[in-house]
């Protein structure tokens, strides 16, 4: 069969197509993103007619995968890692209520927060939710896994954590197809108590899910993605997770490795073969891409039970992305020789694109701030949070989706003047719109820029869910409608839009400025489709 | 057979479309290939590289172990400095001559250029002034893969295959003036070496 180059995500994607998914629900989130595309641009997807528009966040994208779970279909939801904390409350009572139809849910972790705000681990939240979690070591794996995993949700009737990283997510390599499977019948939960959590229902279902746990761990020990390699030296037994299994290959392909290796692809944790290698090695090494999480379970909080080495002890770095090099050095081999990057080579952080509408939105507010001084603008998750950077200096905060208009708020309240926030469109559809009720109920003295540019743009290009929206949105809110202006962020009117936003800045009570216009990646193909 | 690649540049100046052209050239073959990528943030105009590694045995690692990398293909001088702990000692660097100033600290030229011919073996090629010439200013890309060409251990036929299939949707025109600019990268490369 012909071989398919495709990205970790893309694996994913064409894994969970085959294996007869009847939706895709997800939010955009780098390295995440190129999952729910790939479904999109699917012509099998579409010959099928496969769900897949983008939710307006995490969570609502969750939550309707539980209905189409619900219903007995397959569905795959998508997300970033901080994604899930948005998604946490019906993540974490998916794993109470269970699922019908087969739930993977495919999150991307960043480790070394190459396009984050953390580098939180996805196995924590399998591990909170009592979920079985898969970690694909490469591109093949990721595929392979996700007809797997459907089994294994409907066997158990469970959601399936699939967990990757970016450096997984994004490398291709050439991926063999296995079986396509039909879709799911419609067919509700034969218990009408499964997706009932009232107290007592829930009492019910959540000792269900404990009880389930042993039987997880017995799959997990027969699974073919978790796998045993005898070593002749038992000084040291390595555990392998995941993509760290490749690093430790990677450093052995010149000579063969002579310590046991346990490789971890699917969890909960396959307990016969961990104690299988703290029994037979003097030392355990842990390596994993992410947190030091499957070390911490091991080692403990007294950590007495053995010699136990990862990047709790500082055998790896204790944060940031695993790679062959650190190790390299933990393994004790012979480090290559490395060059060093010459001094002069100097750094080149990301900017706005020239032409950007942002720049001339900055440009705008900056003069207006002058006189202020800083420390007045909150802003959020999006290209726009690169206005951070020289030359525009012109933003103060990012915390997470929508925390610009809440976090105005708070300053507001404490007695900060001007209280500035500036948010995105699509972020504004994902989790701006709460606060700015907030802000209207509390008569907060805020002035909120929405930045229009038409498009989700920092993660290439995708629908906004509020695209055509925004103003009635506000209204239906509660601004008022003299106190919500659209400015074109073009030099041309830089002294009108200065004019307005100060005007904004006096007016005691909740304004919002709309800087309209579309993101120079999609201008030339808006003109043409006109 | 075993290539490790770093490709380098700045966020637009198209190492993704190299990356893809011998990606599409090597899945075609009995080869294994493994390519990670940079996307979302860094694309915007920051520094960005991919890890290619061909080989034809099986690949472990997406990411190629520092002091590993069998070359640098570079957009950008300054850029193909910032991977120098990724080479063999040995290793090809092939860089464009032009800069991409988009930072206030840019190097002096002069101390670049010395920088780089420091390396024991490396091209310096005007990758924009050859794709300007063949009449194509955004197929520079190609011209430096063109120049690269001689290193990688592929079929030269393959990378003109991998072009066709890329930019085919695109139109004939388009089409020949990147195999231009390929052919063109590839002819400096062998006058260097045969000096």
């Amino acid at each position: 069969m012909d071989k398919l180059l495709l990205l970790g995500d893309e694996a994913v994607a064409q894994g969970a197509l085959d294996a007869g998914i009847s939706g895709a629900y997800g939010y955009p989130g780098t390295p995440s993103t190129e999952i729910f595309e790939y479904v999109q641009k699917s012509n099998q997807a579409a010959e099928r007619n496969v769900h897949r528009t983008w939710s307006a966040n995490e969570k609502t994208a969750m939550e309707e995968a539980l209905g189409m779970s619900y219903s007995g279909k397959r569905c795959i939801v998508t997300m970033k890692h901080v994604g899930l904390n948005v998604a946490a409350d019906p993540f974490v009572n998916s794993g109470i209520t269970g699922a019908n139809g087969g739930i993977v849910v495919a999150v991307a972790d960043d480790p070394s927060m190459h396009s984050s705000q953390n580098e939180q681990d996805s196995r924590h939240y399998g591990n909170f939710a009592l979920v079985p979690v898969f970690e694909p070591s490469n591109q093949q794996e990721a595929y392979n896994m996700m007809a797997d995993a459907f089994e294994l949700s409907e066997k158990y009737k469970t959601p399936v954590i699939l967990r990757l990283v970016t450096r997984l997510s994004h490398s291709r390599s050439g991926i063999i197809r296995g079986e396509i499977q039909k879709e799911n019948e419609l067919h509700l939960p034969d218990n009408p108590m499964q997706f009932m959590l009232l107290p007592a229902t829930a009492r019910v279902n959540y000792k269900n899910l404990i009880e389930k746990q042993t039987l997880l761990i017995e799959e997990a020990e027969k699974s073919k993605y978790n796998e045993y390699h005898e070593g002749k030296d038992k000084s040291l037994g390595i555990i392998a997770c995941g993509l760290g299994y490749n690093y430790v290959k990677e450093n052995h392909v010149e000579a063969k490795c002579e310590y046991p290796i346990l490789k971890i692809c699917q969890y909960p944790l396959p307990k016969k073969y961990i104690t299988k290698m703290v029994n037979e090695c003097d030392e355990v090494l842990v390596v994993e891409d992410g947190m030091p999480v499957v070390e911490d379970w091991l080692r403990g909080y007294l950590n007495d039970c053995h010699a136990i080495h990862g990047r709790l002890d500082g055998t790896l770095p204790r944060y940031g992305e695993l790679n062959p090099k650190t190790l390299r050095k933990a393994l004790n081999l012979e480090p290559h020789p490395i060059k060093e990057m010459p001094v002069i080579v100097r750094g080149r952080p990301p900017e706005l694109c020239k032409g950007c509408p942002h720049r001339d939105t900055y440009n705008a507010l900056n003069e207006v701030m002058e006189k202020y001084g800083k420390g007045h603008v909150f802003s959020d998750i999006g290209c726009y949070t690169l206005g951070f950077l020289p030359p525009f200096d012109a933003i103060n905060t990012c915390v997470d989706m929508g925390a610009s208009i809440s976090m105005a708020v708070g300053a507001a309240d404490a007695g900060l003047f001007p209280s500035v926030a500036v948010i995105g469109d699509s972020t504004f559809g994902h989790s701006g719109m709460t606060p700015l009720l907030d802000a209207v109920n509390s008569k907060a003295n805020i002035v909120a820029f929405i930045l229009d540019n038409g498009i989700i743009a920092m993660t290439g290009m995708q629908d906004s869910a509020v695209t055509g929206k925004i103003e009635d949105i506000c209204l239906g809110i509660g601004v008022e409608k003299e106190h919500i202006h659209v400015i074109n962020p073009l030099k041309s009117h830089h002294e009108e839009n200065v004019k307005i936003i100060q005007q904004e800045i006096d007016y005691n009570g909740v304004s919002v400025i709309i800087p309209r216009r579309p993101c120079i990646h999609i201008a030339a193909k808006l003109r043409k489709k006109k | 057979m075993k290539k490790d690649i770093i490709l380098a540049g700045v966020g637009g100046q198209g190492i993704l479309s190299i990356a893809t052209i011998i990606g599409y050239a090597v899945v075609q073959s009995d080869l294994y290939l493994k390519q990670a990528e940079v996307h979302g943030m860094s694309q915007r105009g920051g520094a960005v590289e991919s890890h290619l590694r061909i080989s034809d045995k099986e690949i472990h690692s997406d990411l190629i172990p520092h002091g590993r990398s069998d070359m640098i293909i570079s957009m950008e001088p300054m850029e193909a400095l910032r991977y120098l702990p990724y080479i063999k000692n040995d290793g090809w660097l092939v860089t464009n001559s032009n800069p991409f100033v988009n930072i206030p600290d840019y190097p002096e030229m002069d101390e670049l250029y010395k920088e780089i011919e420091t390396h024991k073996h490396s091209i310096i090629i005007d990758g924009d002034g050859i794709a300007k010439d063949v009449g194509s200013p955004r197929s520079m890309n190609m011209v430096i893969l063109g120049a690269a060409s001689p290193f990688i251990a592929l079929p030269f036929s393959m990378l003109e295959d991998g072009i066709r299939a890329v930019f085919g949707r695109k139109g004939e025109d388009i089409v020949n003036k990147n195999l231009e600019a390929l052919l063109r990268g590839k002819e400096f490369t062998e006058n260097h070496i045969n000096k």
